[in-house]
């Protein structure tokens, strides 16, 4: 298995427009492709940073440290060039764009990767085609094309169609940040059999979540605990249930001394050895 | 560090690229207004007497009037015995040559417009004997109108071939005393186009100044009178979206349209003039008198203007609806970009018994940018059952812009239905990120947005000139053709 994303060392923040707020600091993360990361951690952890970051967000600055995907660095790459070459992120809260109707964004979206790859556009029947197969997937009413974007759109309803958006722009990385936040049991459902479907050998996918349910229906290969801007701990599956059982404290008081976790056969993040200490 | 990300004051304050350089026009009568000077134009034009009388009638009453100071735009005096109000039609001496002397930008601009290869010679002031291929369809399309009785003709043409026509509707609803800058047109008018549609007939085109080559150079005081007679119907485009070139800085055209009974007028006006440097210098000022008539019963006006150019645009196509059951619509996106200034909106006069008007205004600020939407509803005692829907959007982009909303609001019958309803939004960096990180450009992302919300706009403009409007905002916005 190749490696898609490899972060090395990263110090990231947000530029308020005078200094650089620190929240990262130190994270290594190393995504091959064909595996399924999540990322957990309680509030302020730095979960939204790191998705952000891997975007290329304006004021989400790194540092320093190195983000390479597909073993070259994303850091001097803007945001919609990522998007092109498959670096995908599903918001946490997706956008409202009044005026502009869903279909119209998700075509110029699909587009603009085609033209990137050398390929042809879609013209307008071949995309409502493809579009029509990928809805009927996510549970989703047709009517929801022709609506501005995400405008009006509950909170289940967004969260699916940015599922959606992934699953017609089929990236080879997929950053899902807390997409599982806001669902009610049946919604949270379709959208982990959106996720699940798209687990794919060439596909890499990281889940950044708070809680353990969405890890029930997409089991990750690796999970990662991140604590005060760095991965404080990382482990198998069954590191979800233990993190639910004992709480996130557990960790950002020294749970890795507990050298008794199982981790996977190959551990992505740093399993660290060290306490963090209180910065 | 950090990622190179989109900056949307940078962005918005690229360079107007269309500028060109002016050559000076030479084939002139002196600078300066007086009686003479209009005897010269009456003359030099082969005009019956009546016009002579009318416009010398307009020059006195212009002499007794101040310019106006109530908009909300700002501009340094017009010295106006300084403009020429003469010049005769190009010769080879003047302008650029050929395209090879043009602004290359001007140039890109126009294939990324699709503008075919003789229109960019006339667009760009070359100054050609002849734009052959446009004159064959012009010629064509012209035999086609005349089977139907259609009259559609340069004014000076109308005024000595129709003068029965022109003299009882010319000032029949924007008259000499109404405006200073109405006055003024009245007086020293170059040039326009006149239409009449005889009664019952449909107009089965749409009717362009584009064609209309003989009377191409216009220039700033442009007079045209639109006359749809009973039952007849016509949808008539004025302008291009292409960058026009122009000599005159003050532009103060008067446009009236008149319906009869049953009949329809559409008017679409795409107004892309040079809107001056990023700093405000140079550009265009747009001074104009827009208005129609229902005057039969069951008539209908539609104004739909697409306002981008322009150093200062000021111009509230109106209606008065005077027959009952009229209607009058009015839809507009303005747009100003760098130190643009933009004053426009419409009147709705009800006059007459269930009088129906609609208001569609979106504008949108970028840059330093000023934009005011003005707008008058007006309902007389007499217009029983009297219904206007009004609503106005401002978009803002950055924050150095201003959106500005005047409605006027007067009504005379108690029975009246008045809505009226307005919003301000601006393109967030949220939005413009969520539209990158799907894949597209930042430039592309705010076309989309904009173009979004101008939608209910666009889809009133004859199709062509709609998707050709959509491609201009871009254009503008990016203030680029790259």
């Amino acid at each position: 298995m190749n490696t898609l994303l490899e972060i090395r060392n990263l110090h990231a923040g947000v530029d308020d427009g005078a200094a650089v707020r620190p929240i990262l600091r130190g994270l290594d993360l190393t995504v091959r492709a064909g595996e399924v990361h999540a990322v957990m951690g309680p509030n302020g952890s730095g979960k939204s940073t790191l998705a952000y970051v891997l975007a290329g967000r304006d004021r989400y600055t790194v540092t320093s440290g190195e983000i390479l995907y597909d073993g070259h660095s994303l850091l001097d790459i803007a945001p919609e060039e990522r998007a092109r070459a498959g670096v995908f992120l599903a918001f946490q809260y997706p956008v409202e764009i009044p005026g502009v109707s869903n279909i119209y964004l998700l075509k110029a979206a699909v587009n603009a990767a085609r033209k990137h790859r050398g390929e042809e556009e879609l013209d307008a029947m071949d995309f409502l085609a493809l579009v029509r197969d990928k809805l009927t997937t996510m549970g989703m009413d047709e009517a929801l094309l022709y609506r501005p974007v995400n405008q009006g759109f509950s909170g289940g309803e967004k969260k699916r169609n940015e599922i959606l958006q992934m699953a017609l722009l089929e990236p080879r990385l997929a950053i899902l940040d807390e997409t599982d936040s806001g669902l009610d049991i049946d919604a949270l459902r379709t959208v982990a059999d959106g996720i699940q479907a798209m687990r794919r050998s060439d596909r890499g996918i990281v889940l950044i979540t708070h809680y353990q349910r969405l890890l029930d229906y997409v089991i990750p290969d690796h999970i990662h605990v991140l604590a005060q801007g760095r991965i404080a701990l990382s482990g198998g599956p069954e590191l979800a249930r233990e993190l639910e059982r004992r709480g996130y404290a557990w960790v950002e008081n020294g749970a890795p001394a507990e050298k008794s976790l199982p981790s996977g056969a190959a551990p992505a993040g740093r399993t660290a050895t060290s306490t963090p200490s209180g910065e | 560090m950090g990622s190179p990300t989109f900056n949307l004051d940078e962005f918005i304050g690229q360079k107007y690229r269309q500028g060109f350089f002016t050559p000076l026009e030479s084939d002139t009568v002196p600078h300066g207004l007086d009686e003479n000077v209009i005897r010269l134009i009456s003359e030099k034009k082969g005009e019956p007497a009546f016009m002579l009388d009318w416009r010398l009638q307009a020059y006195r009453h212009w002499l007794t009037m101040t310019e106006p100071k109530w908009s909300s735009v700002k501009y340094p005096p017009i010295d106006y015995q300084a403009i020429s109000y003469y010049s005769a039609p190009k010769s080879k001496k003047v302008g650029p040559r050929s395209l090879d002397e043009v602004d290359p930008e001007l140039l890109r601009t126009y294939e990324k417009l699709g503008v075919p290869l003789a229109e960019r010679e006339m667009l760009a002031g070359v100054a050609v004997d002849a734009v052959f291929d446009s004159v064959s369809v012009a010629t064509t399309f012209k035999a086609k109108l005349a089977e139907l009785g259609i009259i559609f003709s340069s004014f000076s043409d109308a005024v000595k071939e129709y003068p029965e026509l022109v003299q009882k509707y010319l000032g029949s609803v924007v008259p000499y005393t109404d405006n200073y800058f109405a006055c003024l047109n009245s007086a020293v008018f170059s040039d326009g186009s006149f239409c009449y549609i005889p009664p019952g007939v449909r107009c089965p085109m749409e009717l362009s100044t584009y064609f209309r080559i003989n009377a191409r150079n216009t220039g700033q005081f442009e007079r045209t009178l639109i006359i749809a007679d009973k039952g007849a119907y016509v949808s008539y485009l004025e302008g291009c979206t292409a960058p026009m070139r122009d000599e005159n800085q003050l532009h103060a055209a008067v446009v009236e349209l008149i319906a009869l009974e049953d009949a329809q007028i559409k008017y679409s006006t795409v107004q892309n003039w040079y809107p001056g440097d990023k700093n405000g210098k140079g550009g265009i000022y747009n001074f104009v008198t827009k208005r129609g008539e229902c005057r039969g019963d069951n008539a209908r006006i539609s104004w739909t203007q697409v306002e981008t150019g322009s150093a200062i645009t000021w111009k509230y196509p109106s209606v008065v609806l005077r027959g009952d059951n009229s209607i009058g619509e009015f839809y507009s996106v303005a747009l100003t970009n760098n130190h643009q200034q933009a004053d426009t909106g419409t009147k709705m006069i009800h006059l007459g018994k269930n009088t129906r008007s609609t208001i569609l205004s979106k504008g949108i600020s970028a840059g330093h940018g000023h934009n005011a939407y003005r707008g008058l509803v007006k309902v007389a005692k007499s217009a029983v059952n009297a219904r206007n829907y009004t609503q106005c959007d401002s978009l803002l982009l950055g924050d150095q812009c201003a959106a500005h909303t005047f409605p006027y609001i007067e009504v005379k019958n108690p029975g009246a239905q008045i809505e009226h309803e307005a919003t301000t939004s601006r393109i967030g960096e949220d939005q413009l990120f969520y539209c990158q990180s799907r894949g597209l450009s930042a430039e592309d992302a705010v076309a989309m947005i904009v173009n979004g919300f101008c939608k209910e706009v666009f889809k009133e403009l004859p199709m062509e000139f709609a998707v050709e409007a959509q491609k201009l905002l871009g254009i503008s916005l990016e203030g680029s053709v790259g």
